[in-house]
């Protein structure tokens, strides 16, 4: 049974996304049980390949028994083994957060959403595990397609945003098939291992040069990396809250996994770091991401808008901290994908409970919100503050990675841009607890006598907070961010420092 | 001159999937209707599925497939005949893919449309606009 986890992990939700949607037909209450099992069954995979890869194994499965380079293989290393527990995990949290709220905002479609919900996560574990270039592209569409069918069933805008996402991602994603085209020609191999044993030889060639840049490309189009993120906003906003806070913390973080293992590991850190000679121009788009993602999230004026901006300048970070090239920045990068994946997912679960009780996430109907939803509020807060980077959450332990990377590099405009981006974060942040906390009166103007009833008021209705069962995975997320950030330490000694590939000091 | 033309005319299958690859992406960026651009993201698959199968392309090739001589009864087809399968294989994932985004760029247009009454891309904004 335990050597077929890298099996099991990807069929059993591939194939309860069909009797989801038998499910469905016979009894619309059958549906969340099926879906909850079938990503529980990839958490607990997940978790027991993370203890069977920790200290440097590396796990290969043929799948039908077939040996590579004929055959797929499935691969869990040092490098994807975390990623896999953030997908997983961030899958099954957001399915229990959101189930009030799936039910509520589509009544009659929970069939199909949870047939979507969980192909999208079988797409992801897929983009992770595999360890075939082509069998990537196809758990990519798999995951874009079902994500481009989550973010359309949304308020009267998401159809045309989601539509738009379709035009860009497919364009991201046939760059990406055109490269995978190219490295066969060159080669006559799909296989990973394969490829980065055969690829040395051809380094001078044209045609590889090609196959790493358009594959990259597509990549970069997927991630949203800031000129090509014009997709991203608007369709994160205009979707739908469950949909929005399983989408957003995952797909960004995934492709920026897939660009981590076409430069490390197909490619060798000295080709794709040294010999084409892009890393310093890659750190420079870096940098106008971050400040880029970070001046359009201080220009919005709703919730969800500045977060999508914040996850473009996050993007940012980790493309930065790869092709910086040293093995502080790598560190900082991988990193950075699990705790940007818990900190997003936090975030946006808490933006999901705010729509669900306010009905709106504009910053002008936050007022007094920080005494009505305590809990979620507190959660949004411990967010932000992970964000910023402050100690002992999670976003600081990564941003210090980040930041030793870039002084290692001597890259300060690197630097200076992290530190100037936490600092638009603390502005971001700090306006909305403002707008919460202080400002708890609608009526400030029309009178004392007023005030003072609405003052009564006010402290019997106390506390409107969500329910219980959308509250407290939140609470779990939130203290998974200190958790996580405490469990730094051991994190880097006992997967990263193995997923960095040798000579990259 | 005659350089430039044998070498254009020796790689005519790279030339045309280049030139599929950018009417395609012409037709995502320049036209207004958003139907056309979900033919020109059709084009701009499409072309890529015509570039994997060219590069598979044996002149005298023949179906990779075990034929046996009836009198003799030994194989006489030659490996080094066989037309490489694997690229084909892989595109009709490709295809089955690109029908795929196809029906849901399709199923998002009859939204947009119920939803603003035109497909034309500057109507729709400046709706939105008025909003």
């Amino acid at each position: 049974m335990n050597q077929h986890l890298p099996a099991i992990i990807v069929t059993v939700p591939l194939l309860s996304a069909f009797v989801i949607t038998a499910a469905g037909w016979l009894n619309k209450k059958l549906c969340f049980p099926i879906a909850i099992a079938a990503l529980g069954v990839s958490l607990y995979c997940s978790i027991s390949l993370l203890i069977s890869v920790a200290s440097g194994k590396i796990i290969i499965y043929n799948l039908g028994g077939w040996a590579p380079p004929w055959g797929i293989s499935y691969t869990v290393d040092p490098l994807n083994c975390l990623v896999l527990v953030a997908v997983a995990s961030v899958a099954f949290i957001n399915i229990i957060a959101t189930k009030k709220n799936v039910e509520e905002e589509y009544p009659d479609k929970i069939g199909a959403f949870y047939t979507l919900y969980v192909l999208f996560a079988t797409g992801l574990i897929g983009i992770v595990i595999t360890g075939d270039a082509f069998n990537l592209y196809v758990l990519l569409e798999i995951a874009a397609l079902t994500g481009y069918a989550l973010l359309g069933m949304g308020s009267r805008r998401a159809p045309l945003a989601s539509l738009n996402y379709i035009f860009l991602g497919t364009i991201g994603a046939c760059f990406y098939l055109l490269g995978v085209g190219y490295l066969y020609i060159a080669t006559g191999s799909l296989n990973m291992k394969d490829l980065s044993a055969i690829l040395p030889a051809i380094y001078h060639s044209k045609t590889i040069l090609f196959a790493f840049i358009i594959c990259l490309t597509g990549l970069f189009i997927k991630m949203a990396l800031f000129p090509m993120h014009a997709w991203l906003p608007n369709a994160y906003t205009y979707a739908s809250s469950p949909a929005t806070s399983l989408i957003a913390p995952l797909t960004t973080k995934v492709m920026v996994y897939a660009m981590l293992r076409i430069t490390l590991d197909v490619f060798t850190p000295q080709y794709s770091f040294g010999t084409i000679g892009i890393s310093h121009s890659i750190v420079w788009i870096a940098i106008i991401a971050i400040i880029m993602g970070s001046l359009m999230a201080l220009a919005q004026r709703g919730l969800k808008k500045m977060l999508s901006y914040i996850i473009v300048a996050e993007v940012g970070y980790m493309v930065g901290g790869l092709w910086l090239g040293n093995r502080a920045g790598i560190t900082g990068s991988i990193l950075h994908i699990i705790n940007d994946a818990a900190m997003t997912l936090c975030l946006f679960l808490a933006v999901g409970n705010i729509i669900y009780k306010t009905k709106t996430d504009s910053f002008d109907d936050l007022k007094g919100l920080l005494k009505k939803m305590p809990l979620t509020m507190g959660a949004f807060i411990l967010g932000g503050l992970s964000i910023i980077g402050v100690p002992p959450t999670c976003g600081f332990f990564s941003k210090w990675y980040l930041i030793s990377g870039g002084l290692a590099a001597g890259h300060y405009a690197f630097v200076a841009a992290l530190l100037f981006s936490s600092l638009v974060n603390v502005v971001l942040f700090f306006r909305i607890i403002e707008i919460g906390f202080f400002e708890p009166f609608k009526e400030h103007v029309s009178g004392h006598h007023e005030c003072i009833t609405d003052q009564i008021a006010g402290n019997r209705i106390m506390i409107e907070e969500a329910p219980a069962g959308m509250v407290i995975p939140l609470v779990i997320v939130a203290g998974f961010l200190i958790f996580l950030g405490l469990m730094t330490g051991n994190i880097v000694t006992s997967i990263i420092q193995f997923a960095i590939p040798a000579g990259i000091s | 001159m005659e350089d430039v033309i044998s070498f254009v005319i020796s790689k005519y299958n790279y030339w045309c999937y280049i030139v599929l690859l950018m009417i395609g992406l012409y037709a995502m960026i320049v036209k207004n209707n958003l139907v056309k651009k979900i033919i020109g993201m059709n084009i701009f698959q499409t072309a890529i599925i015509l570039f994997y199968v060219s590069i598979s392309v044996k002149k005298e090739g023949t179906l990779p497939t075990i034929i046996i001589d009836p009198v003799t009864g030994t194989h006489t087809a030659r490996a080094a005949d066989y037309i490489n399968p694997l690229p084909h294989v892989l595109m009709l994932t490709a295809i089955v893919v690109s029908v795929a985004t196809l029906g849901i760029a399709l199923a998002l247009a009859i939204k947009i449309y119920k939803e603003y009454d035109t497909l034309e891309e500057d109507e729709i904004f400046a709706q939105i606009r008025k909003k």
